[in-house]
């Protein structure tokens, strides 16, 4: 059963402007879902003779685990497939192996990583060195999003299953630091490529939220430091929203107390129902939905004041799986959303 | 409310009690209220009578938001609104990483060399962007609180970590660092071990030196060899308080809680927690589970719920005029029903799955509020329902 939020804003289709797009950055509130709607995004993008490599940052393996896949690796492998048969492609970039494959571009020194990890400088720089962390897995998916074979681009987009809220915007703004500190050399011109991409209209970083009010509210956060950053803000994504289950006029009766348990245990024995439910159950537990609701409208409202494309996604009982992302990518496309 | 799950139940209010415990350090994935749930149990025990200080990390400034105050500095304030009459008391203070760290350097070294290590580039980054820093600097802070002895009972909301092992694992990362091989290479090279070997080791800096120079700039070498100068007095008592705080953990008065939802992905994530800290043989008192929907009452199974209800008034139906009609209502009030009886069964299947891998592990639920948590009533209401209230 697909439910959608209530209050979808009208002509949902074609709403999102992002022709041109390359990279997507998927954030969120750590729990809202961000690594399912980044799979569910990466299926929707993978359209027709398309290509769309999705990239895990944070090494927890949580895209093999939403997809059913073996543990995603350094190397690009196929995990999906979109609706006419695009190609979705899947990595979790390891800092380690990044700043190997850098080594030998940039170097030309042979065997200079090994040595350089005998002396313990890879450890140092993959787990200590202040944002380098960072630096290589920004500049791995920097490299994806431009690989070109022949004269194209090898992936039509990269969708990126980005740090939560809370550190989004140090991430990706991490190679302008770097630039700042590494004044000359490759590096520092290849931070500021990174910072020249990432701002630029071929990207976008889309929120994803649920409708209670910290989640809301961190994504408005979220929202305004990344916007002072100058990072291109995309589609604002509630997930997990749940069908509305009684009318507007309901609502308001069973906040207000209009309808009796009488009436409403009259209809229950009309079916048989003496025992195994009381009205007043079903009576308080409509109250509690009421309060929910009012609760899901002014987290929505908080939402809509951004003014960007927002997207809604139904709760997939039961957890998402397999069926349930591709779910989640025809909801994503029905919307406009790719 | 009673439980499904078929685990112990844990008894938080015996633990609050139990003046042994010093500390108390909440763990989880994002998102899971790990930081409303070290705020309520610190209200908890300060009402109960112990003087308590939470350390949040979060840098969302939930717990602010949750204790109504508007700014928390690195040291800890006084919450006013809690009940002092037992003859306890909560401070609350946000952890600021950057500044914990200057004082640290502060606490180990003169003013000038200070002022010298807080002006170099690569302080200044280290001190704000280190993977592991917050992690440490949270360490840090507990061991000065506790030495501070003001307090008696240290409640703290572990950073918001890429994953929930991150925590136990800095301060070890962090020892590694400053002992490892490289730095000490950076710093004094002829000092890091015998001749042949500083030969071989020669052949790597020099190595690592021209492809530093070439990659980043010879200035930024200059600056980690800087600070790596300024600081290498300073690594000894570093350590040695990192491993101090570390060990502390395992003495016997500090308790670890593992804060949940009882969704898939966050009870895996405290499922991996548990097994670590069996491992490493740390005190696990128990699983906080948050936001659970119980079941409400009655015996009716949702799919009949279903039935009936498209029997009482089929799904989509017209109807005419506007006003409420019983029928209808009551047919919606049974899918109300059954949706919650399937969320609160799917929530307890998730939760046994838990229970049964870790039959051992008590568990305290909170049951899930309409609203979040954000004034000092709703606190107490959350400490009173964990404790089974």
């Amino acid at each position: 059963m697909t439910r959608r939020g209530e209050n979808r804003p009208a002509g949902g289709v074609a709403k999102a402007p992002w022709a041109g797009v390359r990279l997507h950055v998927v954030t969120g509130k750590g729990g809202a879902g961000k690594t399912t709607v980044a799979s569910a995004l990466a299926i929707a993008l993978a359209g027709s003779g398309r290509r769309v490599l999705l990239v895990e940052v944070e090494e927890r393996q949580g895209l093999a685990q939403v997809l059913d896949v073996a543990p995603l690796s350094y190397e690009e492998q196929p995990v999906a497939t979109g609706p006419g048969g695009g190609k979705v492609l899947a990595m979790a970039v390891d800092p380690h192996e990044a700043l190997m494959e850098y080594l030998a571009l940039y170097t030309k020194i042979r065997r200079a990583g090994k040595t350089l990890e005998r002396i313990g400088a890879v450890d140092f720089a993959t787990t200590v060195a202040p944002g380098l962390r960072d630096v290589l897995l920004t500049g791995k998916i920097f490299e994806a999003v431009r690989r070109r074979a022949k004269n194209d681009f090898v992936y039509d987009a990269v969708v990126v299953d980005a740090p939560p809220t809370g550190r989004i915007t140090r991430f990706l703004g991490v190679s302008t630091d770097v630039a700042g500190l590494a004044k000359v050399g490759p590096i520092h011109r290849q931070a500021e490529a990174i910072t020249t991409l990432f701002r630029s209209r071929r990207t976008v970083v889309h929120l994803v939220t649920l409708l209670e009010e910290m989640p809301a509210q961190e994504t408005i956060e979220a929202v305004d430091a990344l916007w002072r950053a100058k990072f291109p803000i995309g589609g604002i994504v509630i997930n997990a929203g749940r069908a509305p289950m009684l009318r507007h006029k309901e609502v308001v009766a069973v906040r207000e107390g209009a309808i009796d348990s009488e009436s409403i245990g009259k209809e229950l024995s009309s079916v048989g129902l003496d025992n195994e439910v009381t009205a007043q159950l079903l009576l308080d537990e409509g109250n509690d939905y009421a309060q929910r609701l009012v609760l899901e409208r002014r987290a929505r409202r908080m939402l809509h004041r951004l003014d960007r494309p927002i997207f809604d996604l139904p709760l997939i009982e039961g957890g998402v799986d397999v069926a349930g992302v591709h779910e989640l990518a025809a909801e994503l496309r029905a919307q406009g959303a790719a | 409310m009673t439980t499904k799950t078929t685990g112990t139940v844990l008894d938080v209010d015996s633990l609050l009690a139990d003046r042994n415990v010093r500390t108390i350090l909440c763990c989880g994935s994002g998102g899971v209220g790990k930081t409303t749930t070290a705020a309520a149990i610190g209200l908890r025990a300060a009402e109960q009578g112990r003087t308590v200080v939470v350390i949040t990390i979060d840098p969302a400034r939930r717990l602010a938001q949750a204790l109504d105050l508007d700014r928390l500095g690195n040291t800890p304030l006084e919450v006013t609104g809690t009940d002092t009459s037992a003859g306890g008391r909560l401070d609350a203070m946000m952890l600021d990483m950057k500044r914990t760290f200057d004082d640290l350097v502060l606490s180990h070294t003169d003013t000038e060399r200070a002022e010298q290590i807080f002006s170099n580039p690569f302080y200044q980054s280290l001190s704000s962007s280190f993977a592991g820093t917050q992690e440490y600097m949270a360490m840090e802070k507990l061991g000065q609180l506790h030495q501070a002895a003001r307090w008696d009972l240290v409640v703290v909301d572990t950073p918001p970590s890429r994953s929930a092992l991150d925590f136990l694992d800095a301060p070890t990362r962090l020892g590694s660092f400053l002992d490892g091989r490289f730095i000490r290479l950076l710093t004094a090279p002829t000092r890091a071990g015998g001749r042949a070997y500083v030969r071989m080791l020669s052949a790597g800096m020099s190595m690592l030196t021209s492809t530093v120079s070439k990659l980043l700039g010879a200035a930024l070498l200059r600056d980690v060899q800087t600070f790596l100068a300024a600081f290498e007095s300073m690594f000894g008592g570093f350590r040695e308080r990192a491993e101090q705080t570390y060990s502390a953990l395992k003495d016997g008065q500090t308790s670890f809680l593992v804060v949940a939802t009882p969704e898939r992905d966050a009870l895996r994530e405290a499922s991996f927690f548990v097994d670590r800290l069996e491992t490493d043989q740390m005190p696990l008192s128990g699983l906080v589970l948050n936001r659970v929907h119980p079941h409400r009452g009655g015996s009716l199974g949702p799919e009949r719920a279903l039935e009936l209800a498209d029997e009482l008034w089929p799904e989509g139906r017209r109807r005419e005029g506007v006003e409420v009609a019983p029928r209808e209502m009551t047919a919606n009030l049974l899918r109300l029903h059954a949706a919650n009886r399937e969320r609160s069964l799917h929530e307890e299947r998730q939760t046994s799955r838990f229970t049964a891998e870790h039959p051992d592990v008590p568990v305290a639920v909170a049951v899930a509020q309409a609203g979040d948590v954000h004034d000092l009533d709703g606190l107490r209401s959350l400490g009173a329902s964990l404790a089974g209230g």
